[in-house]
Formats: structure tokens, C-alpha cells, sequence
């Protein structure tokens, strides 16, 4: 009864979490920005309805944790090759971004070290 | 767990799924639209799991697992495909 209670949580949590990464694709006004929402969220909502299904089932418990890890593996990477990619082909950022890093690689030194004297700067 | 309960947190995912895919219809540039389909595949892969709860079939948790992963190569073929072609 208390898992059945605990994996029913885990899946309401999930799904909440589905919609609200989808929500944040549609809204947001960028790629990069709709990449950061979208992966996030949806990567926390599908672990956790996964994860809720196999505390609420506890034969599957092997094969959700299974999937479950394997999501939280792959989903950033593609993500990061999908920014990658679109950067590199030249998608242009949103007018309101308040700092690009991938401008100038020969600074990255400097922006580092004077990160959020950079951020001010631009604002 | 009450199957009404479970049909309206399905209803819920599938809300989310229609939100990835008006993106995916109406995104500016490829990569918007890539970016559509790749919130589509995690979304569907969590309620293929659902799914199988909902109708305590066992099946579906094998058919999500093969979904994540042929999905996690086609993104990656497409977005290699984006940086400098095949």
C-alpha cells in the first residue's frame, strides 16, 4: 500500500514535469533556451514517472531503474551535441542573451577569470 | 493506485507531448524543430512505461527501452548531420 502510494507520487511528480518541459519548449524564445527547459525538465519528469512505476510494480523495478539510468545518460548528450550543432551551423541567439562564451575561444581565459565583471558589463 | 487517477497523469504527459510537437510544426529553423522532436522522444519513452502499467503488459517496458536507444542515435546522426553534413 505505501509503495503503491510512493510510486503513485513519483509518477503525478513525472508527469507534472512532462508537461511543464514541454510548456518550456513551446514558450521559450531560442534555441539554446528551448534546449536548456526542455532537456531538463524532461529528463527529471521521465526518471521520475519511470522510477514511480517500478516502486509502484516491484517486479520491474530491474528494468525501470534500467531505463531510468539509461535516459539520465544519454539525454544530455544529446543535447549538448544538438547546441553544438546548431551553433555551429549558425543559428543566431536570442536579442536578449546577456553573454555568448563561444564568441571568442582565444579569450576564454579572461572571460572566465572575469566572469560576472563581463556579465555587468553587458547588461 | 486507481486507473482514473493513472488515465488523467497519461492525459497530462500526452499535453506535453502536443505542446513538443506544435514546436516541432512551427519552429523557425531546423534546429527548433529537432529540438521539438527530441522532447517528444523522452516524453514518449516515460509513457510507453505508463503505459504498460496502465495495462499490465510487461512487454512495453522492452519496446521503451529499444525507443530510448535508436532515438538517442538518430538524434545524435541528425545533429552531426546539422554541424557538417553526412
Amino acid at each position: 500500500m505505501t509503495a503503491a502510494i510512493l510510486g503513485g507520487v513519483l509518477m503525478a511528480v513525472g508527469c507534472l514535469f512532462l508537461l511543464l518541459g514541454g510548456l518550456g519548449i513551446y514558450r521559450f524564445p531560442d534555441v539554446y533556451n528551448r534546449l536548456q527547459a526542455g532537456t531538463k525538465c524532461t529528463t527529471l519528469g521521465a526518471v521520475c514517472t519511470i522510477v514511480g512505476v517500478g516502486v509502484a510494480e516491484p517486479a520491474w523495478i530491474f528494468k525501470a531503474v534500467l531505463i531510468a539510468a539509461f535516459i539520465l545518460l544519454t539525454n544530455p548528450i544529446s543535447a549538448h551535441a544538438l547546441a553544438r550543432a546548431s551553433r555551429k551551423s549558425g543559428v543566431p541567439l536570442w536579442e536578449g542573451s546577456v553573454v555568448d562564451m563561444a564568441e571568442a575561444p582565444e579569450a576564454g581565459e579572461a572571460v572566465n577569470a572575469a566572469d560576472t565583471d563581463g556579465v555587468e558589463e553587458q547588461r | 493506485m486507481s486507473e482514473t487517477l493513472l488515465i488523467v497523469l497519461f492525459g497530462i504527459g500526452i499535453g506535453g507531448m502536443l505542446l513538443c510537437l506544435l514546436r516541432a510544426a512551427r519552429g523557425p529553423t531546423t534546429a527548433d524543430r529537432v529540438v521539438g522532436v527530441d522532447g517528444m522522444v523522452t516524453i514518449t519513452t516515460a509513457l510507453l512505461v505508463l503505459l504498460g502499467f496502465l495495462l499490465h503488459r510487461r512487454i512495453y517496458l522492452d519496446v521503451s527501452l529499444v525507443y530510448a536507444v535508436l532515438a538517442f542515435v538518430g538524434v545524435l546522426v541528425i545533429a552531426r548531420y546539422l554541424e557538417r553534413g553526412l
